[in-house]
């Protein structure tokens, strides 16, 4: 359980949320969102391959440090929702505001 | 973390099958994960299917409790969230009350419009409202019980 943060050889950041991103560990993933955003990164790749749920306090958060990060000129993507997941940004009409791919590689060939 | 949780088991021996769960959760946003968990444990006896079990159940519960907390028991920890849970042959059924004065549902702003999709909160009860089967509120409004229906 929790967030583990890699960064790939261009220096696209990818952070995996392992079990979920709820109300009581939010602030966790956006210490370290804005810890390297702070330290120069400006391309994130959360991954949810290994997420079981996300509540709506988990979708503020995403909402709330993509905007931090494209403040700065990056950009943050999301990768790895499973069918559930992607219908709960798709009702949110969350789906309209990140770039969302099937799986990490592809969120990092696209950058 | 879960020491703070006060759990309560019971199985009916009239009806077989049947979990009966009580549980207070004191005030406080860093327990819901640890509640959710232990509740999911206790209900996985077979009426949910475990799909709906590990993402319906546990979101709608992280939603429902949050709520309560955050904005019923304004995070005062020495006040509880109390949760009824009936896991019957049916439906598994969930009540979730605070001691907050209550809201009005119907004045929630639909977070999915032009203007409010960018808000980084006020996405809760749409997304409870999504992941139930029935979801209906005390008349005061500081008591919400969920129906998932069995599969």
């Amino acid at each position: 359980m929790g967030f583990s943060l890699t960064k790939d050889p261009r220096g696209v950041v990818v952070v995996g949320v392992d079990g979920q991103l709820i109300v009581g560990n939010r602030q966790d993933l956006k210490q370290k969102v804005l810890d390297a955003l702070e330290g120069g990164t400006r391309r994130f790749v959360i991954d949810f391959t290994k997420t079981g749920y996300i509540d709506s306090s988990g979708l503020g958060v995403l909402v709330s440090l993509s905007k931090k990060v494209r403040e700065q000129g990056g950009e943050l993507r999301l990768a790895g929702l499973n069918e559930d997941l992607q219908t709960l940004f798709e009702l949110t009409k969350l789906d309209t505001l990140f770039a969302i791919t099937k799986t990490p590689a592809e969120a990092l060939a696209a950058f | 973390m879960t020491d703070s949780l006060h759990l309560v088991v019971r199985r009916p021996a009239r009806v077989e099958g049947e979990v009966r769960l009580s549980l207070a959760v004191p005030s406080d946003l860093t327990l819901v994960g640890d509640a959710v968990e232990l509740v999911t444990r206790h209900c996985d006896v077979g009426v949910l299917s475990p799909r709906r079990l590990q993402f319906n159940l546990r979101t709608a519960l992280a939603e429902a409790l949050a709520n309560a907390i955050r904005y019923g028991n304004r995070q005062d920890r020495t006040k509880l969230v109390r949760v009824e849970i009936e896991c019957g042959r049916d439906a598994v059924r969930i009540v979730v009350a605070d001691d907050g004065a209550g809201f009005d549902p119907r004045e929630v702003p639909d977070p999915t419009t032009p203007e409010n999709v960018a808000r980084e909160d006020g996405r809760g009860l749409f997304v409870l409202r999504h992941l139930v089967d029935q979801i209906e509120f005390n008349q005061q409004g500081n008591s919400v019980c969920l129906v998932l229906r069995a599969g």
